[in-house]
């Protein structure tokens, strides 16, 4: 069944930058944990008489993150002054880049199903945070703690059309910003909080249908269940002859509901103008070259790369890409192990037992140096062990931080390879079992495995598997 | 006992160089004057006697341990739109009532640091706006030239105190005309630096783009002084320019023979008091005696000096005053629910001005009315500043009144806003157009039985503050009037 509409979503998503101090204040950018208004400074709390000074460093990386972004980049920094009225926002205004975007017109690739497209991006602009309202025992207080943190608000233009090209959007944005250094992209923190814009239109449609906004979205997660949300109730006003109505929204995610925070007639007149505290700063051509070369390899130009210069399949590459922290790991494991493993084995080990041990231990980095792995590699194709005596040494590596090579060594891991040795453990091993040998030469060849398996339990799993095999057919 | 009636801060210098007297004789005299003439003259919000002596203490241990400077254990008022540390800070305001700032203005610690004396806090208009200091949340200062009158605003409480010989010398600040205009009333010397000149860390803020802090001297050599030591560039305040402080004391005294003033023929307005055009025709015969070439000469833009300037102002003052919400510090009414505390404390704590003043910025700045008023108010505003760039590519200074009125009795102001706005109606292009402006006593007119001042306004070109001193200096020597003193000088 094709749906009768059609899903238009353009997202804005506030990314939290990686600064040292607010946005423009000397207060840490990154100890909101901390008790309540303890990080904090008469500039943040918005005192009588205090002024804002930029944070360099926070415009510096949002034109990074423009520049990934492929934006067009303004040549000054401005802010104005948002007015409204909250007791987050201390100054009764918060600073924030309006007619002029640090960032703009730019765009973002993201994989669909029917290949790769271009999500426009409209602005990325520098903004900055307000504090939080803890409400108890009938009371509400102020935590200002989070008041001036730099935020990135990264808007798009409304072409995502589906659920999957949201996500996908989504999960290619944090992926970006992480890998380039600009935000955390801890969503457990709020470093990423979004909102949607969503209409629908009937299929094959080219004009816009009404457009509702859903406010405080923090998690990709409900991203998605607010959109599947607002289709249905979209899809069902729709479909009996209504109208979608203007509104704001707010996402009740226990309740698995969207509701109305505001109509179009109550929006917001937030006064913008210029911020007459912030004469405008220069961002030089030189400056932005230098942030230019300061950008690492991009995820998905890495993953192409890895596709090209390793053979990897595309899955493969786009695991091993996404994140800068493996797909380093995986580049520095390739040039130690020095053309004895291929990169194929390599990827085959990373997102095999090394992702599995990073699961087990929660581990969001690999604990372990890439020339350790390397070795741990080199042993297992130089059949100084098994691949099974790999998975196990590359356990303890993850819990003593040894090299693989003393691991085996301590443990007397090393495969037994000697013929003599092990013709003698195959000749017992058919002496002790009469029986299977004549089924075996019967015909039921497919006992050759347990043969093999019972030498490598007498072996403690030290013997060399082809070897043993190959004995096994001999004395047959 | 030492006449403080005409003393100087080169004078104080002086006689603490010499050891003639010490800084805590000198804070005792300014304490004991003040709690003499307080009563009528009401300059002050708040006295700090005891940290003002602490300082003295210091200044003169500093002294005998060799150092020197012009300020060193000299007694000041301050504005109470400027943070101290250890004193409350209330820009005159109910909302502000018990604010004690854990910082002060960066121009306070500069002072500081110097060992100046703080007396205490200077009374104002509300947040600044008004031009009596009748918008005062707590009460009106009076006149020391005729107790009956205003002493010009919002800087008429430390204008008074000078006047009053309580301070040796003041900070004001100017947004509009606070500083020149209390300065013309009063018969002090009044300095509005160029914007960027002085930092507004610490200051209350008004109106961002125009707010700067100024001295109230005695005369224009202490002017040049107290100019030194509060400007140049903060790293706090992104509006500070990066510029050398040029030696102002070397201005003094030099020729102005063959300077060239221009006299914009829009400042003689309709309803300008003939005293007043009077002593600027006097003033204007003194200068070409002194070899100046003067000519008349036209602002086009003048008159929209006023609505931009009330455009400008307002809308940003709309913004600076949100944070007075009762949330974090100073009143809060304490009400049941969120808004309604909001409400209320606003409510109990901005007086009529300022409420008035809020409401018209809000509305200049609101979806619908900000293109035609304030966006069309920053563009008048450029052509405002190019005015005065054309101006001085001709000359080196204009010579214009200050207020084109004497000061009015106290409750005797005009009750049409609009026509009291005329009030500032001379010193409000050059606070647009970012220029440095200096008042200069210029003369009396008698009034009543009351001799009332008149200042002569001097501009000058940005960052010019040398020329417009060196221009009021030769005018000051010339004249005198700055030696006259108020009837109570001797009370
Ligand atoms: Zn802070």
């Amino acid at each position: 069944m094709t749906p009768a509409y059609e899903l238009v979503v353009g997202m804005e998503v506030h990314a939290q930058l990686l600064t040292q101090s607010k946005m423009f204040c000397g207060c840490s950018a990154n100890a909101f944990d901390t008790e309540p208004n303890s990080n904090t400074c008469p500039v943040c709390l918005a005192m009588p008489g205090m002024l804002p000074v930029i944070n360099r460093q926070a415009v510096a990386q949002t034109i990074r993150a423009g520049l990934a972004l492929n934006c067009t980049i303004g040549a000054e920094a401005v802010f104005a002054r948002k007015n409204y009225t909250y007791p987050d926002l201390p100054k009764g205004y918060q600073i924030s880049q309006y007619e002029l975007p640090q960032c703009s017109d730019g765009w973002i690739e993201i994989d669909t199903a029917h290949g790769a497209k271009r999500i426009g991006i409209t602005r990325a602009h520098l903004e900055e945070d307000t504090g939080k309202l803890v409400h108890a025992d009938g009371v509400s207080l102020v935590d200002l703690n989070r008041a001036g943190v730099p935020l990135l608000e990264i808007v798009t233009e409304p072409d995502l059309r589906t659920i999957e090209e949201v996500n996908e959007y989504l999960t290619r944005l944090r992926q970006l910003l992480v890998t380039i250094g600009v935000s955390s992209g801890d969503m457990e923190k709020g470093a990423m909080r979004m909102e949607a814009n969503i209409s629908l239109r009937p299929a094959g449609s080219s004009s816009f249908g009404t457009k509702v906004e859903i406010k405080n979205l923090n998690s990709f997660r409900a991203v998605r269940n607010a959109l599947e949300y607002e289709i249905r109730r979209q899809s069902a006003v729709l479909a009996t002859g209504g109208q979608v109505e203007q509104v704001t929204m707010g996402w009740l995610e226990h309740a698995g509901r969207t509701y109305v925070q505001r109509s179009k007639e109550s929006a917001h007149d937030y006064r913008y103008f210029p911020e007459p505290d912030l004469p405008p700063l220069a961002v030089s051509r030189e400056w932005v070259a230098e942030l230019q070369a300061s950008l690492p390899e991009l995820p998905l130009a890495r993953r192409s790369r890895f596709m090209a210069a390793y053979g990897l399949k595309l899955a493969d590459a786009d695991v091993l890409s996404a994140d800068r922290g493996v797909a380093d790991f995986f580049e520095a494991t390739l040039q130690a192990v020095g053309g004895v493993v291929t990169p194929h084995k390599v990827a085959h080990w990373i997102m095999g037992d090394l992702f599995r041990l990073l699961n087990e231990h929660n581990l969001d980095r690999i604990p372990i140096p890439a020339a350790h792995f390397a070795e741990l590699l080199q042993l297992v194709a130089r059949h100084v062990i098994n691949a099974n005596t790999g998975s196990q040494v590359l356990k303890t590596m993850f819990s003593s931080g040894e090299s693989a090579a003393r691991i085996v060594e301590r443990e007397n891991l090393a495969q037994v390879s000697d013929a003599n040795v092990l013709e003698s453990a195959v000749q017992s091993l058919l002496a002790a079992h009469p029986d299977e040998v004549a089924r075996y030469q019967a015909g039921k060849t497919q006992l050759l495995g347990w043969f093999v398996g019972q030498v490598m339990r007498e072996t403690r799993g030290k013997a060399n598997p082809d070897l043993v095999r190959q004995l096994l057919q001999k004395y047959l | 006992m030492i006449d403080l009636s005409t003393l100087t801060i080169h004078a104080c210098h002086q006689l603490l160089q010499k050891r003639e007297i010490s800084a805590v004789e000198l804070t005792r005299a300014y304490l004991d004057r003040i709690e003499r003439l307080e009563p009528r003259v009401k300059a002050y919000l708040h006295l700090a006697p005891e940290l003002a002596l602490a300082q003295a203490r210091q200044a003169d241990a500093r002294r005998a341990g060799g150092e020197d400077n012009p300020l060193l254990g000299v007694p000041l008022a301050i504005k109470d739109m400027l943070t101290i540390k250890g004193m409350p800070t209330t820009a005159a305001s109910r909302i502000l009532e018990g604010f004690m700032p854990p910082y002060e203005a960066t121009v306070i610690s500069r002072l500081r640091a110097l060992g100046a004396v703080f007396l205490g806090k200077a009374n104002t208009d509300e947040f600044a706006m008004g031009w009596s200091t009748e918008n005062s949340g707590f009460f009106t200062t009076h006149n020391p030239w005729d107790l009956t009158r205003v002493p010009g605003g919002s800087s008429g409480g430390p204008a008074a105190a000078v006047a009053a010989s309580e301070a040796v010398a003041a900070l004001g600040t100017d947004t509009g005309g606070s500083v020149r205009q209390p300065a013309s009333w009063t018969n002090l010397v009044g300095m509005r630096p160029s914007y960027g000149r002085v930092s507004r860390w610490g200051v209350v803020a008004f109106a961002s783009s125009l707010d700067q802090v100024g001295p109230l001297t005695r005369d224009v050599r202490d002017n040049a002084l107290l100019l030194t030591a509060i400007a140049g560039a903060d790293p706090r305040d992104s509006t500070t320019m990066p510029l050398e402080i040029p030696d102002y004391q070397a201005a003094l005294g030099q020729d102005i023979r063959g300077m060239r003033f221009g006299l914009p023929r829009e400042y003689f307005t309709e309803g300008m008091h003939p005293g007043v055009r009077q002593t600027i025709i006097d003033a204007v015969a003194t200068l070409s005696d002194l070899g100046a070439h003067i000519e008349e000469m036209s602002l086009p833009t003048t008159r929209y000096g006023m609505p931009v300037y009330y455009l400008v102002a307002t809308a940003e003052a709309s913004a600076n005053l949100a944070r007075y919400d009762g949330v974090r510090y100073g009143h809060s009414a304490g009400a049941d629910t969120m808004w309604e505390n909001y409400r209320q404390t606003r409510g109990q704590g901005f007086g009529p001005e300022v409420k008035r003043r809020i409401i018209l910025g809000a509305y200049a700045l609101s979806a619908g009315y900000y293109d035609a008023y304030y966006l069309q108010a920053q563009k008048v505003r450029t052509l405002i500043r190019q005015d005065f760039e054309q101006a001085f590519a001709q000359y080196d200074a204009l010579i214009t009144p200050v207020v084109p009125i004497p000061p009015y009795k106290i409750g005797a102001a005009p009750t049409d806003p609009v026509e009291m706005y005329l009030t500032d109606i001379l010193t409000l292009p050059t606070a647009l157009a970012g220029v440095p402006c200096i008042s200069v006593p210029a003369g009396f007119i008698a009034e009543d039985g009351a001799s009332l001042p008149v200042g002569l306004q001097i501009i000058g070109k940005p960052f010019a503050e040398a020329t417009i001193l060196q221009i009021a200096y030769a005018f000051e020597q010339a004249t005198l009037y700055h030696r006259q003193t108020p009837p109570l000088a001797h009370d």
